[in-house]
């Protein structure tokens, strides 16, 4: 709560930047319709003029709120236009990716911190995996799919996302599993418990915290992942498909409609990671 | 038969890299080194002996020989695609992006009312599907590559603001205490102080942008493009079913990404080797 108003100033310069700069930029197809109508416009008729153009260079804030109104509330939830629909197509695909990545990543961890073959082999590989643009494989994946007879849109998308959403969930497993110390394991032996207890009961709990801090970056990797998928693989539906509309028809203002509801979707998933995490930990009996 | 083959494949380079790795000299450099290659040669051979074995028709998934004459064979292609889009769009947006980002966290530092505002907003915006303001770049600024560069500049930015600022914060209470104490002002403090105790935050921040200027660079011109430049070749070989140029292309993109994070890394080696991270690494 501290940082409240700090945050609320810096929001109110950002603002302030917009506005100028929807002005700014739009005003010369202002001038220039003035221009063609024979008359000049002041500047103060021109402020005004910047804002409600229909298809502006840059929108105004209230504008891009409007669309977004629209699309949240003017439409039918089934509706083609409704932003809530197209949210909802890419939120299945990042759910699915995000379930994939979180399968993958612990599965590679527990193998990682058990194997040293694992360790030595694997790991080099997943982080190299990372530098490779995964945007370039996308079109891969969609044929790739399509030529092993899945029909559904999702699957291409979903292992996008997987990809982009397994890296953060392996390292901060392989740091979790690892963190008990010494003591601990050796207090576990003295107990004479086995390798299985060793996992459930002291290694899993102690890795939880790690596991939720990643996890908060992968749902976020996994949604960007998702509307990547959707970008160049021609898909209908969805966000990023929202996006490739409004670019390709030029009409800016569903762009960044599309936009908004993205960084709410981001906001929105990283909030119920949040949530779940502070209920597992209360579950678990971790003060605070 | 395939599955045979696939089968003694698969031991045979697993079987190698355990050996390897219960072996007394597990910890030497060349081991360390080899476990991971041979683990990628295998994976290789498998999709070699896959793809032959099973007849998989060319267009769905070209074997790697096959890709690696494509690579061979378009020489000329792959390089202009490469100075297009990852010399022009890719290397130009990251240096303003990275440039600008830690710019902007040592001038905001001096205020630390906006600083405590900043960091929230801009952890916010780093995790945001920023790639969606490809379009709308590529509409501000053309087709050609400084369209490109402006949405590397634009992804690149906040995690190398948001590392730079936490890098600020980090440097020991008692060491700003001593320069205080040698009378040392602000920007001497900066520059002699702060700045080489936040280089591993920065850093790590320098890293992770890599690998996003190359998403960036590719996504716009998904966006379009001049008739160069490897979103391009990608998005129109998948069209017309050249699957070996795609994979060439991909290969090269793999190889640069690969390699731009290896000289950051290499960088932040020279940089920062007081570093434990680094100092432990003998």
């Amino acid at each position: 709560m501290r940082n409240t108003l700090p945050v609320l100033t810096v929001l109110g310069i950002i603002l302030v930047i917009w506005y100028a700069a929807t002005v700014w930029m739009n005003a010369p197809f202002v001038r220039d319709q003035a221009a063609r109508a024979g008359t000049t416009v002041t500047f103060a008729e021109l402020v005004p003029l910047t804002m409600v153009q229909p298809r502006p260079v840059v929108p105004a804030p209230h504008q891009v709120l409007a669309e977004v109104w629209k699309g949240v509330a003017g439409q039918a939830v089934t509706s083609k236009r409704s932003l809530v629909y197209h949210g909802l197509v890419t939120l299945e695909s990042t759910l699915y990716g995000f379930a994939l990545g979180i399968l993958l990543g612990v599965g590679l961890a527990v193998g990682i911190v058990y194997f040293r073959v694992m360790e030595m082999g694997v790991m080099p590989w997943a982080i190299i995996s990372q530098t490779i643009p995964i945007v370039a494989l996308a079109p891969m994946i969609v044929v790739l799919s399509n030529a092993m007879g899945i029909e559904a849109r999702e699957v291409p998308k979903a292992v996008i996302s997987a990809y982009l959403s397994f890296f953060p969930v392996l390292v901060g497993m392989v740091k979790g599993l690892r963190s008990p110390d010494a003591m601990q394991l050796d207090l576990m032996r003295t107990w004479n418990g086995s390798g299985a207890q060793g996992f459930w009961k002291l290694r899993l709990p102690a890795s939880l915290p790690y596991l939720f801090a990643s996890l908060k970056v992968a749902i976020a990797a996994a949604l960007v992942g998702t509307i990547v998928g959707e970008l160049p693989t021609g898909a209908i539906e969805g966000l990023g498909a929202r996006m490739l509309i409004g670019s390709q028809f030029g009409e800016p203002l569903i762009m960044w409609a599309a936009l908004v509801g993205a960084a709410v979707l981001a906001g929105g998933l990283i909030v119920v990671v949040g949530v779940f995490e502070r209920g597992l930990r209360r579950r678990m009996g971790v003060p605070g | 038969m395939i599955w045979a083959v696939l089968v003694v494949i698969w031991g045979a380079g697993w079987g190698v890299n355990l050996a390897l790795s219960r072996s007394a000299i597990a910890g030497t450099r060349v081991v360390r080194i080899a476990v991971p290659v041979i683990f990628g040669v295998t994976v290789l051979a498998m999709w070699e002996a896959l793809v032959r074995g099973f007849a998989i028709s060319a267009v769905i998934l070209p074997p790697p020989s096959m890709i690696a004459e494509a690579v061979a064979g378009n020489l000329p292609v792959l390089w202009a695609d490469f100075v297009q889009t990852f010399l022009k769009g890719a290397l130009s947006g990251y240096v303003i992006g990275c440039g600008a980002g830690v710019v902007v966290a040592v001038l905001i530092d001096r205020s630390p009312y906006l600083t405590r505002g900043l960091l929230p907003v801009g952890n916010f915006v780093a995790a945001l599907p920023i790639v969606g303001v490809a379009p709308i770049l590529v509409m501000w600024f053309g087709f050609d590559w400084q369209s490109k560069a402006a949405v590397v500049v634009v992804l690149v930015f906040f995690p190398v603001l948001v590392n730079t600022v936490a890098g600020l914060a980090s440097s020991d209470r008692m060491a700003r205490d001593l320069m205080a104490t040698y009378g040392a002002g602000h920007w001497p403090t900066m520059m002699k102080l702060r700045l080489p105790a936040a280089m591993p935050f920065i850093f790590n921040g320098l890293k992770i942008a890599t690998t996003l200027a190359l998403i960036g660079a590719i996504v716009a011109e998904y966006f379009g493009s001049p008739i160069v430049g490897m979103g391009f070749r990608i998005s129109t070989g998948v069209g017309r079913l050249a699957m070996d140029l795609v994979w060439a292309e991909i290969a090269v993109a793999a190889l640069a990404g690969s390699a731009f994070y290896g000289v950051v890394a290499l960088v932040e080696g020279w940089v920062t080797f007081w570093h434990p991270s680094q100092r432990a690494r003998v």
